[in-house]
């Protein structure tokens, strides 16, 4: 049925393109004819039923963004709603919120706390961990392995599970709440993240370069300087990149080690989420709002240098730039 | 300085990176594992665990996580093998696809939960359509409930999990397929003898930290569930212990629990997927 359906249609479609002018013609002939051959075998592989089964999956797949994209755009409407109950959409529209979010959520102090935490984990992942991605491309040492499984580990267990006894230390060492304690258990993920990046994006990095600078009479420091840390530029920018979105949405550790002075936006959110009916909805979506633009404006720029799949594990390819 | 010992010397860059990890995560497990066995109310050493697996609050939050974190990812994986297959070619509408799925994953569950609260709350959009296109016709109850939970699971794991199939399938050299199909493989044959063995690694690895994120699930659990009810899991009781009641001793029991039950079960996958396959655990171009 379904190899009837496509022959029937790709007739009438050449057909036509006769009866159109010379140039036109000629050149959809010609495509006509190339296309065919690929046409015909991909009919072949393809059973009937396939055709079925792409419209499931492909509606199934549309049915999930088209959600996703009405929940954005409920949080999005809701911020500048004056009024909206039951009705398909609001009664009026407004900018008010946003101005009482700025002032109720103290929102000034919070994306400051945010820039500092978020600044200082890429920062200090990055300075971190591309000596040790370094180390673990090409130095042999005993206790490599190990080393592997402890920065392994991280990205293994989820922040929920080791989060708690993280906060429970901070908090006896007397860090906890404090911007030090965010910072460091925001580390915890990061800094085995950059590694993981970082280390196969070293290890295509031809060995001959090293032994050049040495034979000029480098030393492993002015070697990093001056020959690995420009050609790294490409990879440090992804690694980066990646730890600052992952950092941004950074729920779990952050809620545990963190004081009232020392939230980032999404604790901030999540608290306002959480005592719904003391704020009203709409100062709380437009603060969601703003926490949205922000985290989507660094993924776009971030898409720029990674593939999206970057974005959710470790890779498995290098960074672009390679 | 011989050229043997610099080598090692080089080894050093590592232990900066490796003291801030030892410090900050292998320290605090170790430290959790023997703060659960000094439980705070006294008693004898294994007190914490024996209260945990006892008390009518605590015992039950493994079985209500599992309940949710095994769905979940059953059809967070089950729904990205044919996502990825049907995305699998680089074309510009599968390219914004992908793009598109990116956007919840980054936007973490916080969010997604605030989103879901008005958008399947009983006045949101959703049950509003659901009721304009006369599909169902009692009360829409979709938020604050076990449904609302899996269905946060299911907005952030599926792009998750998908993202991650995406990556294996596409480093699946497609002409291994083509050739069984010059050799009269349909599309089911294809799948089921060239690209699932091949998947298999991959899909287990998709699964486990599906599974292991899911069995986390916290933010979506308090916002949209029902914390002290259908929905108290795990991290909840682990939270409510340490910041609620600072037992940190009994906090630290959770946690290990917590660990050990995704331990287990991540093991048990690893051990199917051997037992279903052994072989080249790289899919692709050999």
């Amino acid at each position: 049925m379904n190899r009837a359906n496509k022959t029937s249609v790709a007739t009438p479609a050449a057909a036509m393109a006769a009866h159109n002018g010379d140039f036109m013609a000629t050149q959809a002939s010609q495509r006509q004819s190339a296309a065919a051959p690929e046409a015909r075998r991909k009919m072949r592989r393809e059973g009937p039923g396939s055709r079925l089964w792409r419209v499931l999956v492909w509606g199934a797949m549309i049915f999930f963004l088209v959600n996703v994209a009405l929940m954005i755009a409920t949080v999005t409407m809701n911020s500048f709603a004056t009024r909206w109950f039951g009705t398909p959409l609001p009664e009026g529209f407004t900018l008010h919120w946003y101005a009482q979010a700025w002032r109720d959520f103290q929102l000034a102090d919070v994306l400051w706390v945010t820039v500092e935490v978020v600044g200082a984990v890429v920062l200090l992942s990055i300075a971190l961990g591309v000596p040790a991605a370094y180390a673990l491309a090409r130095a042999q040492f005993p206790g490599k392995k190990l080393a592997m499984l402890v920065f392994l580990l991280p990205l293994m267990v989820p922040p929920v599970t080791y989060g708690i006894p993280m906060a429970t230390v901070l908090y006896k060492v007397g860090l906890g709440g404090t911007l030090t304690g965010v910072i460091l258990a925001n580390l915890v993920p990061s800094l085995p993240f950059v590694i993981l990046v970082m280390t196969p994006f070293i290890e295509q990095i031809d060995p001959n370069l090293e032994s050049a600078a040495r034979i000029f009479g480098a030393n492993t420091f002015k070697y990093f300087r001056h020959v690995l840390l420009p050609l790294l530029v490409p990879g440090i920018l992804a690694a980066g990149l990646l730890v600052l979105v992952r950092t941004i949405g950074m729920f779990e550790l952050t809620f545990f080690t963190a004081g009232p002075d020392t939230q980032t936006l999404v604790v901030a959110l999540y608290y306002a989420v959480f005592s719904t009916g003391v704020r009203a909805p709409q100062s709380i979506d437009a603060m969601a709002m703003i926490y949205m633009a922000i985290t989507l404006l660094w993924v776009l720029i971030a898409l720029q240098f990674v593939s999206p799949t970057q974005l959710v594990s470790r890779v498995k390819e290098a960074p672009k730039g390679e | 300085m011989t050229p043997a010992p610099r080598a090692d010397g080089r080894g050093w860059l590592v232990a900066p990176a490796l003291v801030c990890l030892v410090a900050m995560f292998v320290y605090p497990f170790a430290y959790g594992l023997f703060l659960s066995f000094q439980p705070m109310e006294g008693g004898g050493v294994f007190a914490n665990y024996l209260k945990f697996f006892s008390e009518p609050t605590l015992w039950p939050t493994v079985i209500i996580t599992l309940k949710l974190a095994v769905p979940a990812t059953l059809i967070n994986v089950g729904a990205s093998i044919p996502a990825a297959f049907a995305l699998r070619k680089s074309t510009r509408a599968s390219k914004f696809v992908t793009m598109l799925l990116v956007i919840p994953v980054t936007l973490g569950t916080v969010l997604i939960a605030d989103g879901m609260l008005t958008y399947y709350g009983p006045n949101g959009w959703f049950p509003q359509a659901l009721h304009a296109l006369g599909l169902y016709h009692d009360e829409v109850r979709l938020t604050h409930n076990f449904w609302g939970v899996l269905i946060s699971l299911v907005i952030s794991g599926f792009p998750f999990a998908f993202l991650l199939i995406l990556s294996y399938v596409t480093g699946i050299d497609p002409t291994l397929a083509r050739a069984a199909g010059t050799l009269g493989a349909g599309p089911w044959q294809q799948f089921r003898l060239i690209y699932l063995p091949l998947l298999v690694p991959g899909l287990t690895m998709a699964a486990c930290l599906s599974f292991v994120q899911a069995f986390s699930v916290f933010p979506s659990a308090v916002l949209l569930g029902v914390p002290a009810g259908a929905t108290r899991v795990v991290s909840i009781a682990a939270y409510e212990a340490a910041f609620e009641s600072y037992d940190y001793s009994l906090a630290s029991c959770v946690a290990i629990v917590m660990g050990f039950v995704q331990l287990l079960i991540v093991a048990g996958m690893l051990g199917a997927r051997r037992a279903f396959y052994s072989g080249p655990t790289t899919g692709g171009k050999g």
